[in-house]
């Protein structure tokens, strides 16, 4: 059965307002719920979907409850505190948070700070990087704004996510990996596969 | 004559294996033996049951020490922090490893004999990537991993045995403990504290592997002490085992520390939040509660009690007494009476700067705290001890000879922390104090910025403290004490072993390591020659305290990683 997700009308400000969807994604839900006769929050597993963000998924918040709602452009602010997200397929409305692998910290900086290799995989500022350090795979929930760096609380490993996840510091020794993304409308959509494999190293 | 062909081959395969150790059949590890160890060897965590990292063996002493050399060396070739004691038995020598490794050696020659290494999930986020050792048991080895299994392999042959799942380690449990072995049991507990477990210890048959009991360190409502928990909170209450616990064989007691409360703000959790941050007293065949003592209740500072008690004869105020002895994380020294059951205070005082405890209840031991450095959500407070404590997990030794006992400390540090709600979510960091707060948590007072790590000698007798060795920044040193009259610990991000004289703490012996220095050291002899063995490769949480002081510091200091077992000897 095919499963439609009312999807976020991303060029509303009011409806891209964080604690204003908090309130939608219930009603989302619940639509959702009615229309596939299935639990609201749906797992990819469930659905027999290969779990891994793959283009043209959206993403969600990771810690909202309720179904998944499509994060824009505006929910991410520039040299904000990064949101932690899940990929989910649009159609399906399958969250893909089956295994913390998929983790996508979202961060959005000055545009012209971000080098011109890796522009391509931005979206008007916005950069989305695993949410897993290469070092230990502890999760990453800090960027500091000041100094361009990613922090990884376990470890201290830092990483430039202007410039595709380089290792600045710490016992990390590989790239963090980033997320290609692009707008659709003020959507913010996957735009293809991690460009290197999320994880630890050893 | 017929002759068959299997067994004969079978017999040639088992030759290298019985000689593999210059030439010794592997002697069988028993409970004697781990309670009174002969000095030559090192069956355990620290060198016997009653947790002292002492050993009776002399030929390197304070007059000979500086002709301390490297006699063999290894690279483990894995980074982060390797922690745990070179394990010595007749000849074979273990060593555990991050990442759930395991290396024997020809303790001799430094032979690598066989290495095991444990599959990791791809998922597995490792807090604190570390092991901290083996237990030996009969012809066994025991390893419990940051996975949550508890492994068991062949002593001589590096073989797996049994692999048993202990606990799911996608909920945020994990093992870094060497596991205590008694009266044919295996016993281990879990971390995760951080991520809204629910601590418990339990025991494995050794033969099996099967549970044989398991008892939470945080009780049910219908439990005792289930009521010092409001509502559901006792389920993600933390309470983790970091740490081996001691053992008294008279009384069939092992006693382990607790560590902190979570989330971290006691607002979330109102009582004393038993057991938490405490010392319990199980019963080895059963796995009962027979005593405890709460170092402190309602655990604002994640003050974790990590270490287990030492067990030492003591005599106070012309009064013998069968003591526990522990420095805490909370930065009080703690004195306690152990008992068929029961566990008595019996006296408390700081080691280091501690600016939180108004007083001690001097019967019950039971602190009163100034509000004013209590964190709470919400709240922004100064504390002192830092929230790595007067001394974390970096075990203290007693020495005998001198009845002193050594204190790795972290002194005059302070942290300053905010509290924020925070809510569970099952595998996820359950704080409740923002990570950039963590990150940066360290507060530096004029004396700090002048030392902080120190090496203690304390007369628990008397309650006096006999010396003092100060280092300018952490001390994140496991000690080893010899009857050589001799203190071994590294914890410096200068990368140097040190040894002291343990009566007057003089400064009597270093080595530049590769790396810095967090292995708990150990001592054996093989053939008349006394060996000292410590691991150095740096990492964890003093990697953690590093990046603290970087964030608060003009100097920058970055510690090489990188594991490398160390033996040294005397210089013919």
């Amino acid at each position: 059965m095919k499963v439609q997700i009312e999807q976020n009308d991303c060029s509303c400000e009011s409806q891209c307002n964080l604690s204003r969807r908090n309130a939608l994604k219930l009603t989302t839900g619940v639509v959702l719920g009615l229309a596939a006769g299935l639990s609201p929050i749906l797992k990819a597993e469930e659905q027999g979907e290969q779990s891994s963000p793959a283009a043209g998924d959206f993403l969600a918040d990771a810690y909202a409850e309720g179904a998944p709602v499509a994060l824009c452009l505006n929910d991410i602010k520039v040299g904000a505190k990064p949101i932690v997200a899940y990929p989910f397929n649009p159609k399906t409305g399958v969250l893909k948070d089956d295994t913390r692998l998929n983790k996508i910290l979202l961060l959005r900086v000055d545009a012209k700070q971000i080098s011109q290799d890796f522009q391509k995989n931005s979206a008007d500022g916005v950069l989305a990087y695993s949410g897993v350090c290469t070092h230990k795979g502890c999760d990453i929930t800090t960027y500091d704004a000041a100094n361009d760096e990613i922090v990884c609380f376990c470890h201290f490993s830092k990483f430039q996510p202007t410039s595709g996840g380089e290792v600045l510091g710490g016992p990390a020794t590989r790239n963090l990996p980033i997320l290609p993304i692009k707008l659709d409308n003020e959507t913010l959509v996957v735009a293809g596969t991690f460009l290197s494999r999320p994880g630890t190293t050893s | 004559m017929k002759i068959n062909l299997k067994a004969f081959l079978g017999l040639l395969l088992l030759v290298p294996l019985i000689a593999s150790a210059g030439n010794q059949a592997y002697k069988p590890v028993t409970d004697s033996r781990l309670d009174k160890p002969e000095a030559e060897n090192w069956l355990s965590y620290r060198g016997n049951y009653a947790g002292w990292g002492y050993s009776d063996l002399k030929q390197i002493n304070t007059k000979n020490v500086k002709n301390l050399k490297l006699a063999w060396a290894y690279s483990t070739g894995m980074t982060e922090g390797h922690q745990s004691p070179p394990m010595v038995n007749n000849g074979y020598m273990y060593i555990t490893t991050p990442n759930n490794q395991v290396i024997a050696f020809e303790a001799k020659t430094g032979k690598e004999l066989w290495r095991y290494k444990k599959t990791i999930p791809e998922a597995l986020s490792q807090l604190h990537p570390t092991n901290r050792g083996l237990a030996l048991y009969g012809d066994k080895l025991y390893l419990a991993t940051t996975d949550a299994n508890l492994v068991a392999l062949d002593a001589v042959t590096g073989k797996v045995l049994w692999t048993k799942p202990v606990v799911d380690w996608k909920k945020g449990y994990y093992m870094t403990l060497a596991p205590l072995a008694a009266k044919g049991k295996i016993m281990l507990g879990s971390s995760g504290g951080e991520y809204g477990i629910r601590g418990f210890v339990a025991a494995f048959d050794a033969e099996t592997g099967d549970e044989v009991w398991k008892t939470y360190t945080i009780p049910a409502p219908n439990e005792p002490g289930g009521d010092t928990w409001p509502g559901d909170t006792y389920k993600t209450g933390g309470g983790s085992v970091w740490i081996t616990g001691s053992y008294d064989r008279d009384t069939n007691l092992a006693y382990w520390g607790v560590g902190n409360a979570g989330p971290w703000m006691p607002d979330t959790r109102a009582g004393d939040n038993l057991y938490a941050n405490s010392v319990l007293a199980l019963n080895v065949d059963t796995g009962k509660l027979e005593g405890y003592h709460q170092y402190h209740q309602n655990d604002a500072w994640d003050w974790d009690e990590v270490s287990a008690p030492l067990l030492i004869d003591v005599e106070r105020k012309g009064k013998k007494i069968k003591s526990l002895v522990h420095a805490g994380r909370n930065g009080y020294l703690w004195l306690l009476e152990r008992t068929k059951g029961p566990i008595n205070f019996v006296d408390a005082w700081p080691y280091v700067t501690q600016n939180v405890f108004k007083s001690i209840d001097p019967v019950t031991g039971r602190p009163t705290y100034d509000p004013a450095h209590t964190p709470g959500t919400g709240k922004t407070v100064n504390f002192c001890p830092s929230l790595w404590g007067g001394k974390d997990w970096a075990p203290e030794a007693y020495n005998p000879q001198t009845g002193l006992i050594y204190i790795p400390a972290n002194n005059n540090l302070c942290s300053e922390l905010t509290g924020e709600p925070t809510k569970y979510k099952s595998g996820e960091l359950f704080i409740g104090v923002a990570i950039e707060n963590i990150l940066t948590n360290v507060r530096m007072t004029e004396k700090s910025k002048q030392s902080v790590g120190e090496v203690q000698a304390w007369d628990v007798n008397t309650g006096k403290k006999v010396w003092t060795h100060t280092y300018p920044q952490m001390n994140w040193g496991p000690l080893l004490t010899t009857a050589g009259n001799l203190v071994f610990g590294g914890g410096t991000n200068d990368r140097l072993f040190h040894a002291f004289d343990a009566t007057t703490g003089k400064l009597v012996w270093e080595f530049p390591a590769p790396s810095g220095i967090t292995g708990v050291p150990s001592t054996y002899e093989i053939d008349g020659e006394q060996y000292i063995a410590v691991q150095s490769g740096w990492g964890v949480d003093a990697e953690r305290m590093q990046g603290a002081f970087n964030a608060v510091l003009d100097e920058k200091t970055v510690v090489p990683q990188g594991g490398t077992l160390m033996v040294f000897k005397l210089e013919k």
